[in-house]
Parts: C-alpha cells; structure tokens; sequence
C-alpha cells in the first residue's frame, strides 16, 4: 500500500462517516418530536454534509483518477463505503438516535482534536475548521443523553435499550488497518488506541450522570466495515441517496 | 388555554429569546422556543434563531417571568407622552460616528 493509497482510504473512511450520519439525521427533517430538535438534528446533518464534500473532495484528489466529490458520494455500492456501521444504524426512536450521535460525536471530537496536529496539511486545516462544529455537537449530544437518561422512567427505559442494542457498534470506530500504520509512521494520524482511551473517559462520565450503565456484551464488538462489510441498513441508505443522480446522472442545481 | 399549559406542556417550558447581533448593542427579542431546562433552551435558541450569524450573545427568559403592561393600561402609560417633544434630544447636535443613538 503506497502513501497516497492509504491517505485515500483514511479520507474516504472519515468523509463517508459524514455523509452517511449526514444523510440519517437529514431523515428527522419535518418528523421530529417538536420544531426544536427537528432543527437541531438538521443543523447537525448539514455541518456534517458540508464536511462530508470536504472530505470526499480531497480523496478525489489523492486518489488522482479525476472522481469528484459527486462521483464518489453517488457513484460508489455498498462495498466500496468505508464509514464505520455505527452511523448507518436506523434513526430508530429519538433515544437511538441521540445515542448513536452521542456515541460517535465523542470519538469524532477527541479524533480532530489529534488531527489538528496532523503533518498532512490538509487533514490539519480540516481539523481546525470542523473541530468548533463538533465541539457543539458533542455538547448537545451528552446533553440530552444526561437529561433523558436521568429523566423519566419512561425516558430512562428507552436511553438504556438504546445504549444496549447500539453499544456493539463502538467497537470498530477504533479498528486500526495497514493505512493507519503508514500515516501514523508519517505523523499524519493519531493512534487510535489513544482516541479510545479518551472516548471511554467521556463515555463513562456521561453515562454515569445519566444513571445508564454500559452493556455486558463479554467483549463482544460488531466489526467489517473497515473491509466494507456493512448491515443490511447501508443498501437502503445508498438506494434513497443515489436514486436521483443515478437516474439522471447529468442533472444540476 | 390556561397560562399554565403555556407554560409547561409535553414540550417543556416556553423561553423567549434574546439576540445581541454585535458587541456593545442591546439584546432584541427575536421569538420563543420550548426546553426543559435553561442550559437546552439557549441550545435550542442557538439551533432555531442564529443559523445565519444572526447574533454573539443569547440570552433566554422563562416567558411567564416576564410581565407585561395591558392594553387598558396603554392610554395613561403612553399616551402622556405624545406632546412632550422637549424629551428628544433633537436640541443637540450629535457627534459624527456615534452608533446607535
């Protein structure tokens, strides 16, 4: 694996993250339970969209074969995504949804955090600019984890069946490949072992204001998309994302 | 529909919001949102009302602090003041560059 192969697949990996949380969250869009988090979701999904053709920008232009944020976003199947399978978890209730965002917000913030001293000048000017978007999100996310889960029982019941079924998808956010190797080496990326061990200080405090506790899989952890292996989800998501460019492949704004 | 149910329904509590658009000016009313608490309300008033760098300050109030005059009151409590123009400060001459005056 080249220098550049591995800079494609990290890029590719974090922008397909963006684009497909982006894209779940963008489904609470008019069906969210008060006009208030429906704006909150939205707004999230847009940072996150923006990032997203960042992101997938600049893997075009480091894989070099002339494919445009459009061209990977639409044009690429299931296997060819690298976004980890947390965030192509179904919207669920709002208590899944606000777990699976309080789940990944955490790793992403402490991930750009490192990043900022990245050595490729690209994922550093990225970190710095994305880092204020996500320092809210993680903000918001653990708010309302804190709030519904040390709320009612009702609230209390549906956080802690959230955090049960989605808890097996944290796992694989820290999966290192031979990509992470090479630009570790390059002092372009943090090991992720470090992001791990930050995110499960955080993890741990929130949850415990929250009164929710951890579940025991016995070590168990959902694992494949650094492979592209995905749920069953990931098809659905593309078949609604991709219909209308693939369609019409030509079309503009 | 009750003050009360206003007040607190399913939604949380009504807050009103308060956007300062630059340093140095006043805070302007800009609408309401609902929130449990003050902490979500200021939250929720960052995601609804300054999406399009509307403001640098928020400043949310439980809407049943606020108290406000009646319309049987508007009369004796503004209407005194219509035919004393002597009050606006149009005898003075006002500096060039003083903002928001």
């Amino acid at each position: 694996m080249t220098k550049e192969e591995a800079l494609y697949e990290y890029l590719i990996r974090l922008g397909d993250n963006a684009l497909i949380l982006g894209q779940r969250l963008g489904e609470w869009c008019g069906h969210a339970h008060q006009l208030e988090s429906d704006i909150a979701m939205t707004n999230v999904s847009l940072d996150l969209i923006g990032q997203a053709r960042m992101l997938l920008t600049e893997a075009g232009e480091v894989e070099g074969k002339g494919r445009t944020e459009d061209v990977l976003a639409f044009h690429r199947n299931e296997f060819d995504f690298r976004n980890n399978l947390l965030v192509e978890m179904a919207n669920g209730d709002f208590a899944q949804t606000i777990t699976r965002q309080f789940f990944f917000d955490g790793f992403y913030y402490h991930l750009l955090q490192a990043l900022k001293t990245s050595k490729n000048e690209f994922l550093q000017a990225f970190a710095l600019k994305s880092i204020k978007e996500v320092t809210y999100h993680r903000e918001l996310s653990a708010d309302f984890v804190i709030r519904l889960g040390d709320g009612t029982e009702v609230s209390h019941e549906k956080m802690q069946h959230a955090v049960n079924l989605l808890w097996e998808y944290t796992g694989e956010l820290f999966e290192m490949t031979e990509a992470d190797e090479i630009l570790i080496a390059e002092g372009m990326v943090p090991d992720l072992n470090d992001i791990k061990a930050l995110w499960q200080e955080d993890v741990k405090a929130v949850l415990e204001k929250a009164t929710l506790t951890i579940p025991d899989t016995q070590g168990y952890m959902a694992t494949g998309s650094r492979k592209g292996n995905h749920t069953e989800y990931l098809g659905y998501i593309l078949a609604e994302m991709q219909y209308y460019p693939r369609m019409m492949p030509d079309a503009k704004w | 529909m009750s003050e009360d149910q206003t007040n607190q329904s399913e939604q949380g509590l009504l807050w009103e919001v308060f956007i300062q658009s630059k340093p140095g000016i006043p805070h302007k009313h800009a609408g309401s949102v609902h929130a449990h608490d003050a902490e979500m309300a200021l939250k929720a008033a960052r995601d609804v009302y300054t999406r399009r760098r509307e403001g640098v300050s928020l400043w949310v109030v439980p809407s049943n602090m606020i108290h406000a005059t009646t319309e049987e009151e508007a009369e004796s409590f503004f209407d005194p003041a219509d035919d004393k123009a002597y009050r606006h400060p149009t005898f003075y001459t006002i500096p060039e560059g003083v903002k928001y005056l």
